[in-house]
């Protein structure tokens, strides 16, 4: 149980959620959210957008019953988190490229924060992609050397990468096989997948991808994978 | 932790009647670190196979009204790797495992039961129940007939206990569960998913590359409530209910109806701690009503 300090919309249909929390958090992990009884009967998987020691800040998207709840919650009220899960992603100490798309760029924003703290003399571009009004742009912009926005269009059409960045993508599964088969081999290519989830802990194997070494659970294995792993290329 | 809980299911002896149920469970490890498996009453593993399977392809879980639809297709490392590889995990925890295990034909259930009689099990239970593949052997589960007759196969080559876990898709349950006894069954489990259908309207599609998936959760728990209940007055083998227990009180209305030990599934992936709350709120309850054991309660309705 975490007690919400802020949660409010930041664009049509997108909220943002920050509650109590204090632990080991990773950009890329998620946690599994709950604020309802037993309908609807599975918990969210919702991806962490930033967090400070005290601080845990989510960015979602409603898109059903369970975020309609979600969204109508108010400081002060209680709401089940359970995490961190996932293995996030991994520490880069390259320049960074981001791509993101719609509410795929959520757990980037973390990513790129912690980043920038990491590697202060370290190159991070972003491209953001959405399909109609954009949001947490400015947000990039504090911290990116670059931020390239596209809206309506298809964000990969923009997208340069030079030779020493390490790619991470997030946003639409179109969009991060496009981004894995355009960017050179030569890069190292992240993609943090989504996918339906019911325990979030590799119980359930609800939500199992098909990769080249087998069968992974996108909860537990994932979401980060290396582009090669999951078929894109 | 007090005997009030403990149970015999025929000779084996469960400190507490709670046991997660197969597919909801994995082979325990993922619940370690919410809680010592040991303060468990069994569990039960992730249905087997002979072979390793990949599962089913395309969506695998749909949400419905406090109810799961999942379309798993018994993905499984197989008998062999389980024995390798799980098995001396799980032989490990102070608890009763319970090996559940799937067949697609005779020859694939009959090979499987021979390999398990070189470990150390005490319970297998035979699903003959899964509607989300053909290896599921739900084909046997749907008559009285050819459930007994895949039973009787089994008990006589099985050195260990089988207690077979009857589908609710098929013919008078109460009549397959005696079947199933008359051939050798030692225990009945029941119920495994109910079959259903989900349709994306807005993609004009079937949800399920396998068309039908079986529905689970809080939604199912007064049909399955129902068929434990006609078991539970028809065979004299004990039972293990199971079917949208989320809560102690749930677990409760099983046992009233003549359940012996009941299973914890779908519950598990939205509150991982709730078996252990189940064992606690029995155990309160037990305190509360001066019961010495909860069998009291057992079968009263």
């Amino acid at each position: 149980m975490a007690v919400i300090l802020t949660n409010t919309s930041v664009s049509p249909g997108i909220f943002k959620m920050t509650v109590e929390f204090t632990g080991d958090v990773k950009p890329g992990q998620f946690f599994m959210l709950r604020a309802w009884d037993k309908d609807p009967l599975l918990s969210r998987p919702i991806s962490v957008h930033d967090y400070t020691p005290g601080k845990l800040t989510f960015l979602y998207q409603v898109v059903g019953k369970g975020t309609e709840i979600l969204a109508r919650l108010q400081t002060g009220d209680d709401v089940t988190i359970q995490g961190p899960y996932g293995n996030g992603f991994p520490k880069i100490t390259e320049d960074l490229c981001v791509v993101g798309g719609g509410i795929g760029t959520a757990p980037l924003y973390y990513l790129v924060r912690n980043y920038k703290a990491e590697n202060p003399t370290g190159k991070c571009r972003v491209y953001l992609g959405f399909r109609d009004t954009p949001y947490g742009v400015e947000a990039f912009e504090a911290l990116a050397d670059e931020v390239v926005l596209d809206v309506g269009g298809i964000i990969t059409h923009k997208l340069s990468v030079t030779p020493d960045e390490t790619v991470v993508t997030c946003g639409p599964e179109i969009m991060m096989e496009s981004v894995a088969k355009t960017v050179s081999a030569e890069n190292t290519v992240y993609v943090s997948l989504e996918a339906h989830m019911a325990c979030g802990i590799g119980a359930c194997l609800g939500c199992t991808c098909e990769t080249k070494s087998g069968n992974k659970k996108v909860c537990k294995d994932g979401p980060v994978f290396l582009r090669e792993e999951v078929f894109y290329v | 932790m007090s005997k009030c809980l403990e149970t015999k299911f025929n000779d084996i002896l469960f400190k507490n009647p709670v046991i997660p149920a197969s597919g909801t469970f994995g082979f325990g490890r993922e619940y370690e670190a919410f809680y010592d498996l040991a303060k468990l009453g069994g569990l039960c593993s992730k249905g087997l196979t002979l072979e390793p399977k990949p599962g089913n392809k395309g969506m695998r879980l749909w949400e419905t009204p406090a109810g799961l639809m999942n379309s798993i297709g018994l993905e499984n490392p197989g008998i062999d790797a389980f024995i390798k590889t799980e098995w001396p995990h799980l032989k490990a925890i102070d608890t009763v495992t319970v090996i559940n295990v799937g067949g697609k034909d005779e020859e694939s259930y009959l090979t499987a039961i021979e390999k398990l009689n070189a470990i150390d099990a005490q319970l297998i239970e035979l699903n003959i129940s899964c509607p989300n593949v053909k290896a599921g052997g739900m084909a046997y589960g749907m008559k009285a007939e050819t459930a007994g007759d895949i039973t009787k196969k089994v008990v006589d080559i099985s050195r260990h206990p089988i207690m077979v876990k009857l589908s609710p898709n098929g013919d008078s349950i109460a009549d397959i569960a005696l079947a199933c006894e008359a051939a050798g069954a030692q225990g009945i489990s029941l119920i495994n998913t109910l079959q259903g259908m989900a349709i994306d309207y807005k993609k004009k599609k079937v949800v399920f590359d396998n068309l039908y998936a079986g529905l689970s959760g809080p939604a199912v728990k007064p049909i399955a409530l129902r068929m434990t209940h006609q078991v539970c007055q028809t065979v004299k083998i004990p039972v293990m209910a199971m079917g949208g227990i989320s809560d102690w009180q749930d677990a409760l209305e099983f046992i009233m109806a003549g359940a012996t030990c009941i299973q914890i599934g779908t519950i598990n992936f939205n509150n991982p701690m709730a078996p252990i709350e189940i064992i606690e709120g029995l155990e309160a309850y037990c305190i509360n009503e001066g019961l010495a054991n909860i069998g009291e309660v057992r079968g009263i309705v």
